[in-house]
Parts: C-alpha cells; sequence; structure tokens
C-alpha cells in the first residue's frame, strides 16, 4: 500500500508549527502504525532530515507514551485501540492520514508529536494514593473484598495515562483519568480513610492546572484505549459534592 | 580483585533475619542529610525510592520515560509468585526457594534466592494495602494460578495485566512521597555516566532528554534499577527504549558484568510477520494453564488447523513432560518448540510456530470465563495478527524476553564499586540461567521495597563519606566524556540509520547468541561484532543537534553500548561450555536433547570485568547447601 501522510511538524513549544506531506512507500498491512512511521524516519534522516519526534515505548498498548491524534481521532479510528496497536490493515492503499500531537492547553507541544503531560502527574501527586508506608501492612487475607468491588476497582485501574481523554474534550477536560484513580481507590476498603480528601485536592489541582471542566459530551470515553467509563466521573461528582459539604 | 558475595553466615532461614540485626543505622533526624539516586522507576526503581523517601532519605529518582509509570514493568502480564499457600497444595516459602533454584538450573546464589522466596509474602501484603486489584474469589479472598516450574497455585495476578497494577501500586507511593517532598522526579533524563571519586560511587551524568543538557548529580549513593538487555537482539518483547546504556557505563567504571550469556528466551510470543518488525509481542505464560500447544505429526502439514484431527496433533510438550505437561519452564518450551520448527512441522505462513490451543478449555469452562481470565491478552493478539484466537489456536513462537545477567552484586546488592547498588533485572543474581514465570516481579518488588533500603542504609551508617563536588577533577572528567561522546555520535554523517546497524547486530546475536548456540557460531559472533561496531563508526548517519530532543542521537547512544555488550555477551557462552537453563550449548546435551550441565567445571557466577585491551573474567564458586545439585527433571 501507499499512503500520503500529512504530519505535523513544531520545533519546540514556542514555534508555530505547520503541517508537512510525506509519502509512505511499499506499506504492508501487517505493519504496526508506528512501524509505518518508523520506515518514513528512516528515509528522512537518510535524505539528511530530522526523524519526526513522537512518544512510543512498549508497543503492547500498556504504558500509555502515544499520544498522536490520527484523522481527528486520539489513537486513530480503530476503538479501544493506542496507536501502536493500531495496524495498517485499518487503512486502504492511497488513504491520505493526517497525524497531530494530543492538543490541549495543559499539554504544550515539545517536539513534533511529542506533548508534556506533566499536569497528569501533578494531578496524582495530589493524592492518587492510599498512604501505606512500606512495612506498615497487614497480612493481605485480613482485608476482604468482594469480588464485585475488586473488579470495579480492577476495571477503573486500567487507565493507562496516555490523555487522549483530554486530547479528545472539547474543554481539555482530565475528568475522566483523574475519576479512573478516585473510583479505584473508593471502590476498596484500603481507599476509605482518604476517600474525602483525596477527591477534594485532586479535582482542586485539575483545575489549577488548567484542565477544563466535563459538559458530558462523553467524547473522553469514545477515545479511552482502555474503555474506561463515564460513570467515573459520576462517581467523581457525587464524591466531590459529598466532601465540599463536609470540609466547607 | 577478589570477589566476596558477603553472605552472612548461619542457617539459610536465619541469614537474612541475622544480618538485618547486624546492620548499621542512620537516624531518622539524619537521613535527610543523605541523598540516594535511584536510577530507573520500573518496580525494583520506584519501590527503592518511595522505601527510601519514606525512610526520610533525600532521593533523586530518574527515568527516560515522560513519567514514572512508564518503566516497562508496566507490561509485564500473567503475576507474581507468593509463597503464601493460600490454596493449601502445599506451598512454603523453602518450596518456593526450592523450585527457583531449581527452575534456575543451579546456577543461582541460594541466600539470595531463599530471602526472595521469604520475601514474597509481605510483598503481597504491602500490595493489597496500597490498593492493587488483585484477582479475587466471591467470599472476597485472593485467588491464585499456576506458572510454569511449579506442581502448586501460588501466583497472585490482576487479569493479563499483574505488572501494570503493581507499577501504579509503586508509582503511587512514588508520587505521595514527590508530594511529600522526600523524592524529586527527573523524567526523561538518561543516564550517561557514573561519578566514582576515591573508588565510590558518587553521582551520576545524565542528559535532560528535551534541552539536551548535560548534568552532573552527586549524591552519597547510587542505586541502579534500569532493567535488561534483552534490546541487544534488536527484537525482543522489551519496550522499544529498553536498553543497557546506565549499566553498562558503570561496567565501563569498573563494575563487573556477571553471565551476560543468560538469557530468557520466552516460548509464546507472536511470531515474527516481515521485515519491519520493530518488537516482539509476549502472550502471557498464564495461557498455559489452559492452552494446549501442539503440532501437526506430519512435516509440511499445510492444512487448517481445525481440519487437523486429534489424532494427528502432537501436543509435544504433554507427551515429553508428563508430569509438568505445558507448564514446563520457559528454557524446556522454547527448545522444544524449536525442535519442533527445525523439523520441519512448524505451523502458519511462514512455518515458525506453533499452536497454542484453547478449543478444549473453552468447551470444559466456557468463552466467558477464559475471556476473564485472559481476555486483554486475546484482544491484543487479535489486534496484531488479524485472527481471533476464541475460533483458531494461536500461532506462537519463542522470543528474547528477559535477561538473568547484568551487574554483578553481593548479598547486600551492591556491585564490586562501593556505593553502587543494583535491583531488579539489572542485577544478575536471583534467576540464576532460567528464570521462573511469575518471578521477575517478585524479585523487582523484593529488591526495591524490602532489601535496597535496608542495605543501602547499612552502607550509609558504615562508611566514612566525604564531601564531593561538581568541580572536582572526577566529576569534570565524567561530564567531559559524555559530552564528547554525544558530540562524536552527532558529528557523524555516514550512510546508514542507527537502525540499520541495530538490526545487523540483532541478527548476529539471534543466530549466533540466541536459543542454541555452539563454537563456531559464538566464534563467528565475537570476530563480527567488533568489524560491525567499527563499521558503525564510520557509516552511521544522524542528523539534527544534541541541544534538543533527538531520538535518533538517544538510540544511537544505546546501540553503540549494544555493539559492545554482543560481544561480551558471546566469550560468556563460548567460555561456558556446558548448558544450564536458558544456555544451550549443542555441544553439550543429553541423548533426549536435554541441557547437560558440568557442575565440576561451571558451577561459578562469571562475573566480567572491563579492560581496554579484553574483559578479564572473575570466577564467584556458587555452592549448595541446602538443594542438592540434581539433574533437573520435569518429566
Amino acid at each position: 500500500m501507499k499512503m500520503n501522510l500529512k504530519i505535523w511538524r513544531q520545533k519546540n513549544a514556542n514555534d508555530k508549527g505547520h503541517f508537512f506531506n510525506y509519502q509512505a512507500e511499499n506499506v504492508s498491512e501487517d505493519m504496526s502504525f508506528l512501524e509505518m512511521l518508523d520506515v518514513v524516519n528512516q528515509d528522512l534522516v537518510k535524505q539528511g532530515e530530522e526523524a519526526i519526534e513522537f512518544d512510543h515505548d512498549c508497543r503492547e498498548g500498556i504504558c500509555g507514551a502515544c499520544s498522536m491524534v490520527i484523522n481527528g481521532n486520539a489513537h486513530g479510528p480503530e476503538r479501544s485501540t493506542t496507536t501502536c496497536q493500531l495496524h495498517m490493515r485499518s487503512f486502504k492503499d492511497g488513504d491520505t492520514i493526517t497525524i497531530e500531537p494530543f492538543r490541549a492547553k495543559a499539554f504544550p507541544v515539545i517536539k513534533d508529536l511529542k506533548v508534556d503531560r506533566t499536569g497528569l502527574e501533578k494531578v496524582i501527586e495530589a493524592g492518587g494514593y492510599i498512604s501505606v508506608n512500606t512495612g506498615n501492612a497487614p497480612d493481605a487475607h485480613s482485608i476482604i473484598i468482594p469480588k464485585e468491588d475488586a473488579d470495579l476497582a480492577f476495571v477503573a485501574a486500567a487507565c493507562i495515562g496516555c490523555g487522549a481523554c483530554v486530547a479528545a474534550c472539547q474543554n481539555s477536560s482530565a475528568m475522566l483519568f483523574t475519576s479512573a484513580k478516585i473510583s479505584h481507590m473508593a471502590h476498596l476498603p484500603q481507599g476509605q480513610a482518604e476517600r474525602q480528601r483525596r477527591v477534594l485536592s485532586m479535582v482542586q489541582k485539575m483545575d489549577e492546572l488548567g484542565f477544563g471542566n466535563c459538559t458530558n459530551t462523553g467524547a473522553c470515553e469514545m477515545a479511552c484505549p482502555k474503555d474506561i467509563s463515564l460513570e467515573n466521573i459520576a462517581l467523581m461528582n457525587r464524591d466531590f459534592m459529598k466532601a465540599s459539604l463536609k470540609h466547607r | 580483585m577478589a570477589l566476596n558475595s558477603n553472605i552472612p553466615d548461619g542457617p539459610i532461614e536465619k541469614k537474612w533475619e541475622n544480618h538485618k540485626f547486624k546492620m548499621k543505622l542512620v537516624n531518622p533526624a539524619n537521613r535527610r542529610k543523605h541523598t540516594v539516586i535511584v536510577v530507573g522507576t520500573g518496580l525494583a526503581g520506584g519501590a527503592a525510592a518511595a522505601s527510601m523517601g519514606e525512610m526520610g532519605y533525600k532521593v533523586k529518582n530518574f527515568c527516560i520515560q515522560d513519567s514514572a509509570r512508564r518503566a516497562h514493568s508496566i507490561a509485564a502480564q500473567g503475576g507474581i509468585n507468593a509463597a503464601k499457600n493460600y490454596p493449601n497444595d502445599g506451598d512454603s516459602v523453602y518450596r518456593l526457594f526450592y523450585d527457583t533454584v531449581k527452575g534456575g538450573d543451579f546456577r543461582s546464589r541460594e541466600a539470595n534466592v531463599y530471602r526472595l522466596a521469604e520475601n514474597s509474602n509481605l510483598i503481597i501484603d504491602h500490595c493489597v494495602a496500597q490498593g492493587v486489584p488483585f484477582a479475587r474469589e466471591y467470599g472476597g479472598l485472593l485467588t491464585n494460578r499456576s506458572f510454569g516450574g511449579a506442581q502448586v497455585s501460588r501466583t497472585f495476578y490482576a487479569r493479563g495485566q499483574t505488572g501494570q497494577q503493581l507499577l501504579l501500586g509503586a508509582y503511587s507511593a512514588l508520587m505521595r512521597q514527590v508530594n511529600a517532598g522526600t523524592v524529586e522526579m527527573f523524567s526523561r533524563h538518561e543516564m550517561l555516566d557514573l561519578i566514582i571519586v576515591n573508588g565510590r560511587a558518587r553521582g551520576i551524568i545524565t542528559r535532560d532528554l528535551i534541552s539536551g543538557e548535560v548534568q552532573k548529580h552527586l549524591a552519597d549513593v547510587v542505586v541502579l534499577c534500569t532493567g535488561g538487555y534483552g534490546n541487544v537482539y534488536y527484537l525482543s518483547t522489551n519496550a522499544m527504549n529498553s536498553n543497557v546504556t546506565a549499566a553498562w557505563r558503570c561496567h565501563r567504571k569498573g563494575a563487573y558484568f556477571a553471565n551476560p550469556c543468560f538469557t530468557q528466551i520466552h516460548p509464546t510470543c507472536i511470531p515474527v510477520s516481515g521485515d519491519h518488525q520493530s518488537k516482539l509481542t509476549l502472550m502471557s505464560e498464564s495461557l498455559r494453564n489452559d492452552g494446549r500447544v501442539w503440532v501437526p505429526k506430519e512435516k509440511g502439514d499445510k492444512r487448517a488447523p481445525r481440519d487437523i484431527p486429534e489424532s494427528e496433533r502432537d501436543y509435544y510438550l504433554e507427551r515429553i513432560y508428563p508430569s509438568f505437561g505445558n507448564l514446563v519452564p520457559r528454557d524446556v518450551a522454547s527448545r522444544q518448540a524449536k525442535f519442533r520448527v527445525d523439523e520441519g512441522r512448524g505451523v502458519g505462513k511462514t512455518g515458525i510456530a506453533v499452536y497454542l490451543d484453547f478449543a478444549d478449555a473453552i468447551k470444559r469452562q466456557g468463552e466467558d470465563k477464559i475471556s476473564e481470565k485472559y481476555g486483554n491478552l486475546f484482544q491484543m493478539y487479535e489486534k496484531i495478527t488479524g485472527e481471533n484466537p476464541y475460533k483458531t489456536p494461536m500461532r506462537i513462537y519463542p522470543a528474547v524476553h528477559y535477561t538473568m545477567g547484568g551487574l554483578w552484586v553481593d548479598y547486600n546488592l551492591m556491585s564490586n564499586v562501593e556505593g553502587l547498588f543494583v535491583g531488579g533485572e539489572a542485577n544478575f543474581s536471583d534467576h540464576g540461567a532460567n528464570r521462573l514465570g511469575a518471578s521477575a516481579l517478585m524479585q523487582g518488588l523484593s529488591d526495591g521495597y524490602f532489601i535496597l533500603p535496608y542495605t543501602v542504609g547499612n552502607y550509609i551508617g558504615s562508611t566514612d563519606l566525604d564531601k564531593v563536588s561538581e568541580d572536582m577533577p572526577e566529576v569534570n572528567e565524567a561530564y567531559q566524556q559524555s559530552k564528547e561522546r554525544l558530540d562524536r555520535l552527532i558529528g557523524m554523517k555516514g550512510t546508514k540509520t542507527v537502525d540499520e546497524f541495530h538490526k545487523e547486530l540483532g541478527h548476529i546475536m539471534w543466530e549466533n547468541v540466541g536459543m542454541s548456540r555452539n563454537k563456531a557460531g559464538l566464534e563467528n559472533a565475537i570476530s563480527r561484532i567488533p568489524e560491525l561496531r567499527k563499521k558503525f563508526y564510520q557509516d552511521v548517519k544522524l542528523t539534527g543537534s544534541a541541544n534538543y530532543v533527538n531520538s535518533e542521537l538517544e538510540k544511537a547512544g544505546r546501540v553503540a553500548d549494544f555493539l559492545e555488550l554482543g560481544e561480551l555477551m558471546a566469550r560468556d557462552a563460548l567460555n561456558r561450555e556446558e548448558s544450564c537453563g536458558g544456555h544451550f550449548r549443542e555441544e553439550h546435551q543429553t541423548p533426549e536433547n536435554e541441557a547437560k550441565r558440568d557442575d565440576d567445571n561451571f558451577c561459578y557466577v562469571a562475573a566480567w570485568e572491563y579492560g581496554e585491551k579484553g574483559h578479564v573474567l572473575h570466577k564467584e564458586d556458587l555452592s549448595f547447601e541446602n538443594v542438592k545439585l540434581a539433574t533437573r527433571s520435569y518429566k
């Protein structure tokens, strides 16, 4: 297959940035999307040009490093799929593919398709943990957790922190990301002691960092490669309300 | 230098306890005066940094990723072993210890492995307290599954994402310490060199991967938890950015590299589909709980798998190893898959694969149950291959997955360079010549949560640490060397890309230092790798500058180090005239094609010292006082 690529190139956060056109020849349908870009980059370097910068690491859909918008969709056209797990069999010969970085006020571009997602770290820092020092733990079986609760906690904890939810949201809201962590811990007995403090502090941090608010469009859920549900946002909102009333 | 493993005296069950009691302590009020550098944020690094932050040390934690949460521990799938004996099937600390020593084909250090087994239960307790959502029974208690090389169910898991959940536990602990101000995070920073002052590790040189700035960081202790070096083969299940540079730079500064040829080729990975392939994807060993491995009995049988009747299939693992069946250890399963392919009985388009079939398990347990256990793995398989494993068997083939070798460490996890500690996959200590499944997560967390925080404290408490400053000649020299190395690489304007050299190296390694090795092949590698290295420094092409983001430059530095490591791996494999675990020398096998050890001559750790004129071998003899040296059998 042959692909026409329109790729966003930007030198750094201060540069304006532009789309550039490239062609990828001899693309096999078994190639992953990033392998197709690898080939483009090899050609660029051979021609003496700089390679297109993009974040990637595990290429198994779990590390959360990849962060591109493909044809207007964060992580591309397939549902529940990270960019690295997207394969060229999802495209047709001669297709034009537009590739941009995740765009959000809180995610400044570093170079080309690489963005700075430190904001998500700060949100976790503000309270995305259960305060237990190494050596303090009771026997694992002293904490009984109904399977249903453990499963709900797991499903929320499956978030890979890629930030596609932020990129997909018209308000650049990080509510899906933040609520996934809050919900993970809210479903567990270990998470109860700090439940209210956690939600207040993480939501406050989110606002402080310039992430927008939620207007219930559901775009985040559609873009999420790990199927994190909007219900987490509802849980977070309830918890936030309760905690705000108590800690006035 | 003589190698002293510093194994404490006393019976094996008492060694760690006695040792902890004899350790020098650092007063809580004094801990904040000591800076500890931790490089890496995976299970070992993240856990160590968080735990030492909690204790009150001033910790500086570095990683190359944009977030600590993306370290490659995140991709571990199947589970983590512990000797809880919850299933009541006869497990114990001693049995976990025994299985691990045997699984490693008697090339690990007994005392270290015993301590690992002891710590295993503490890890589960701690992770549950952190909120790690392990799989549970309806009654609310934890559940287990089986992994290779064991006849008990001792593996705790969170679907096929156990590594992710454990790492997020460590990451949350780490972020809590960042918030508390005890840990300072340096993400997107790469370690380029170790700073040694008066024979002691006192800091590191790093490159800020965004600004390109080369920096000096000083400390009282340096802890390296930088993972394994499987990417020397180009194709592996490691993350794209996994590399040996931090460890190799320490090696060049004097730290011994132990058993470099001990690599794990994992039996169940998705086969290579073409030349464009950039990495390989693992299908968790846990699948062998329910999947059955087979090939057609006839050579070159090209029928679709479902058209091959039961009587014309060879479930070869069940046939050869009736007592362990599909759950033989990884080295054994990999080798047998290779034998089948070499016999011409491989399957799929390329003929370089075997089947892993779930039809029986789905019939017995239903599709829902299988999906609950392995849903994400099946989904991943379908995305990559375009085939549905609920309907047709998976095609799998061995791929490079883990490296048992690494920097040499003593019982305290300190290398032969004082003040340089090494944890997790980056050290060599616990898995001998073959790691059992679900033991890597256990070792990373044991090192990070429960060993390094003690032994690093003991070192600080018992050592007179002089003042160091950034203008000392040793510091400046390391800084200048790193800068010169970057300048040299960025100035290379040849004709071939970094990846082309990496692929060529990977090809030499896989062909000659891969699943099966022989003298001629190893000698071939030893002559070809230096030639390739020479060509690299003549003909590699880089673009852009070292003063901003440049991922080609990052790769170039890493591949340059792989080009040195590869040769050492071949030399180590050539030196070890025996077969053990994942190291299979064709000259040394039993009539049934099993690995044939030579305990009289090779019951030692090969620790290599770097020298400009070539490597020098040091031997640490291994003694087995508790587990009797025996031929490993899974029949």
